[in-house]
């Protein structure tokens, strides 16, 4: 018995893919030897004789001289003897024609298999339920009679063209379905769930999860009100004049700047420079010995709806009334926004808070510790007071003071709030804000 | 428009940049004399000369070290590594310098080299030259990764990745030099980084690849094609950092997604784009996600079978896109 030899170009260099054939050296008929060279080829690198991987006779030549062929081109047919190969010849043809039916696949598919009916992909359920589709109605086309993504459409494109029937759960299941992990969301918030007690039946207890801020919070203000020995003392404050400096520059402030002039940032101008009178207002407890700070830094408390943050503006003592109302509206939008940096919050030295601001006329701050003291601006009020033996109606403010005892004692804090009052006071129409 | 080959259209990109921009040298282990061992650089030592086409000391620590050092001057250098497989010497001064050099200096430097590098067998190379070192640096931040398929990317890609200021690896195929040619504009044009492409359009199953691969793909589609079997063919052209928005909308196109690559599977580029999908779209999913890759052994074996059976061709391709079909 003989058999065909198929004989291939092969590849003779690192990245060759065609080769000429030049020239052959052999004819069909020609009786070949293993290893004897049949043609010379080209490529791009060089010129090589192509030998018989067989040895046999040439039946036919299938690439000519002169022609340009990737490498694995069959080139010539060679006739062999023997009978092994004539088999491994004739079972790999019918590999070759049976190829697509020996996938699982189709075999599972010829047998009716329908194992996989009732495996539906997250594809599949969300489309039919978008629809409103019984998949139980579908025709299944996949491997083992799985409904596939686009059995569903063609089924939902079926069904629109038919006369439209409607699908009474149809309207009740659409629109109820994710469309996306989690990922599509921005990252996660932070817990703020309420949950009705399961146990207590009628108490109408709940309970709120403590946020992180609010531990920070809490740990804070116990630190300080445990190792600081805290006092209390309050001053009142005439600032009819400074209402009226106010009322004079704060619409062509608000237009030339941009933001509110606020008679925070007059109070904070009054406070930093009396701190800059009374250095030691501006320290800190370090057990044996006091650490009075060199750069007035103020911690502004500024609230939210369920938290409450010090952002610190630097150097107050450098800056005018403009550029503290300008640091006061950036650091409250900061805050609003939680867009504070870790540095809008360090070296604070002196906190201020402006409690007026939700209507107190007297409040009991807690230290913002490691600090010595902190102030805060009450509302202001008109009230009937008495001048030179006369009444008369004028805006009055209170400012408290909260102080580390262990620091601070009762003399150097009445001159300093006093300080704070003849400055506030001292602001008129002819005052500067810049 | 002229047709040209893959490797013409990388030795274009960096002839039209050398006379763009005077900062931009190549350097590399007989890319000067030689023009490369397999011509990339051919003609850039006599038109630039040796003081911008220099042949290097066989190291490649040297070859990427001297380049970053360059990059830190204000020059633009293009760093040839022979073969990918030869690159490993220099991969602490990619990971651990280039990569890192933005980072470190508070964004006050930054390391604008280009390192080419071939990748892929087929070539009857064997273990040092036919590796895919892909997966080795993709999990760098701070490196970019592109792989072109195309003439037209590759030169577009090579472009941009010249232009970028950040260190950009250039993984060109070995074996898609003269077997890969497609028409390239004779106008500048660049490629940008970080942008997948759609090369064909389909509604049956989606193909993600990148790289040589994308002929069989291609070839494979067709074929299927003609049993009724639509393919969407997705070319990630950038792997690091990967399209995001392109894989999603091309997996949910279909529902049914093959990603495919030359590099062995575990830890491959695959198993990061499989991550994504997953992450996002496991609602609109009708398959499992399939990847079809090189083998998880050692080495690309010399021996032409051995060689065979560790590639992909245009038949294993067809085969897995089949059975996905039919899933």
């Amino acid at each position: 018995m003989s058999a065909i030899t198929e004989i291939t170009l092969p590849q003779l260099a690192e990245s060759q893919v065609t080769a000429t054939i030049d020239r052959w050296l052999k004819q069909p008929g020609d009786m070949i030897e293993v290893y004897e060279p049949i043609c010379e080829i080209n490529t791009d690198k060089v010129t090589a004789e192509i030998p018989s991987t067989v040895a046999g006779k040439l039946t036919k030549i299938l690439v000519g001289a002169g022609e340009d062929v990737p490498v694995g081109t069959v080139i010539c047919l060679i006739e062999t003897e023997g009978e092994a190969s004539n088999d491994e010849v004739a079972s790999v043809s019918s590999t070759q024609t049976t190829g697509t039916m020996n996938t699982p696949v189709a075999a599972i598919q010829a047998q009716g298999d329908d194992s996989m009916r009732n495996r539906y992909s997250p594809a599949v359920q969300q489309l039919a339920a978008q629809h409103g589709i019984q998949l139980a109605n579908v025709q299944g086309t996949g491997m083992g009679g799985r409904i596939t993504r686009k059995d569903v459409l063609a089924y939902v494109a079926m069904e629109a063209s038919m006369v439209r029937t409607p699908a009474p759960q149809q309207e009740a299941t659409s629109s109820q379905v994710r469309t996306g992990g989690m990922h599509l969301s921005e990252s996660p918030r932070l817990p703020k769930i309420e949950i009705d007690d399961p146990y207590s039946h009628g108490r109408g207890e709940t309970y709120i999860d403590i946020t992180p801020i609010r531990n920070t919070i809490a740990r804070n203000m116990r630190q300080s009100v445990s190792e600081i020995p805290h006092a209390w003392t309050m001053i009142e404050v005439d600032v009819t004049n400074l209402v009226l400096l106010r009322n004079k520059y704060k619409d062509e402030f608000k237009k030339r700047e941009g933001v509110n002039l606020t008679y925070l940032a007059f109070l904070l101008k009054a406070a930093v420079n009396a701190i800059r009178d009374f250095p030691i207002m501006n320290s800190v407890w370090a057990v044996d010995k006091i650490i009075v700070k060199r750069d007035i830094n103020i911690s502004l408390a500024v609230g939210t709806e369920d938290s409450v943050m010090t952002p610190v503006i630097k150097n107050a003592d450098l800056k005018n009334v403009a550029g503290l109302a300008k640091e006061i509206e950036e650091l409250a939008r900061k805050t609003r926004e939680g867009k504070l940096s870790l540095s809008d919050m360090q070296g604070g030295s002196f906190t201020i808070n402006n409690t007026g601001s939700f209507g107190s006329i007297l409040s009991y701050p807690i230290i913002n510790y490691p600090q010595a003291a902190i102030l805060t601006f009450e509302s202001i009020v008109k009230k009937p007071v008495v001048i030179n033996d006369m009444i008369a109606v004028r805006s009055m403010a209170n400012l408290c003071l909260s102080l580390d005892h262990r620091i601070l004692d009762g003399v150097i804090c009445g001159r300093f709030l006093q300080r704070v009052k003849d400055n506030l006071e001292s602001f008129n129409l002819e005052s500067s804000i810049y | 428009m002229a047709k040209i080959d893959y490797i013409e259209a990388i030795r274009l990109a960096m002839k039209e940049e050398m006379e763009r921009d005077e900062n931009v040298f190549v350097l590399g282990e007989d890319v000067g004399l030689k023009g490369g061992v397999f011509t990339t650089t051919k003609g850039l030592h006599e038109q630039f000369g040796e003081q911008r086409v220099i042949d290097t000391p066989l190291s490649e620590s040297a070859i990427a070290g001297v380049a970053i050092g360059a990059a830190m001057y204000g020059m633009k250098p293009i760093a040839e590594m022979q073969y990918s497989d030869f690159m490993f010497p220099a991969t602490n001064q990619i990971i651990s310098e280039a990569a890192k050099i933005r980072y470190r200096s508070n964004n006050d430097w930054s390391c604008p080299i280009v390192i080419r590098a071939p990748i892929g067998g087929g070539v009857f190379g064997g273990l040092y030259h036919s590796q895919c070192p892909e997966s080795v640096f993709f999990g760098t931040p701070g490196l970019k990764i592109v792989a072109p398929y195309t003439p037209y990317d590759a030169k577009g890609l090579l472009k941009a990745a010249i232009r970028d200021e950040d260190p950009v690896l250039y993984f060109e195929n070995k074996k898609s030099y003269r077997l890969v040619s497609g028409e390239v504009p004779d106008d500048d044009y660049i490629v940008p980084i970080g942008k997948a492409n759609v090369l064909r359009e389909g509604d049956d199953i989606t193909v993600i690849s990148y790289s040589l691969p994308l002929r069989f793909i291609e070839q494979a589609a067709a074929e299927l094609a003609e049993e009724g079997i639509s393919t969407h063919i997705l070319d990630l052209r950038t792997i690091q950092p990967l399209d995001k928005e392109a894989i999603l909308e091309s997996v949910r196109r279909t529902g049914k997604v093959l990603i495919v690559h030359e590099d062995n599977k575990t830890g491959g580029v695959g198993a990061e784009v499989a991550a994504i999908i997953a992450e996002e779209l496991l609602f609109e999913l009708d398959a499992p996600i399939m990847r079809l890759c090189g083998p998880d052994v050692p080495a690309m074996p010399i021996n032409p079978p051995g060689e065979k059976f560790f590639l992909l061709n245009a038949d294993k391709v067809r085969e897995a896109m089949k059975q996905l079909a039919q899933f």
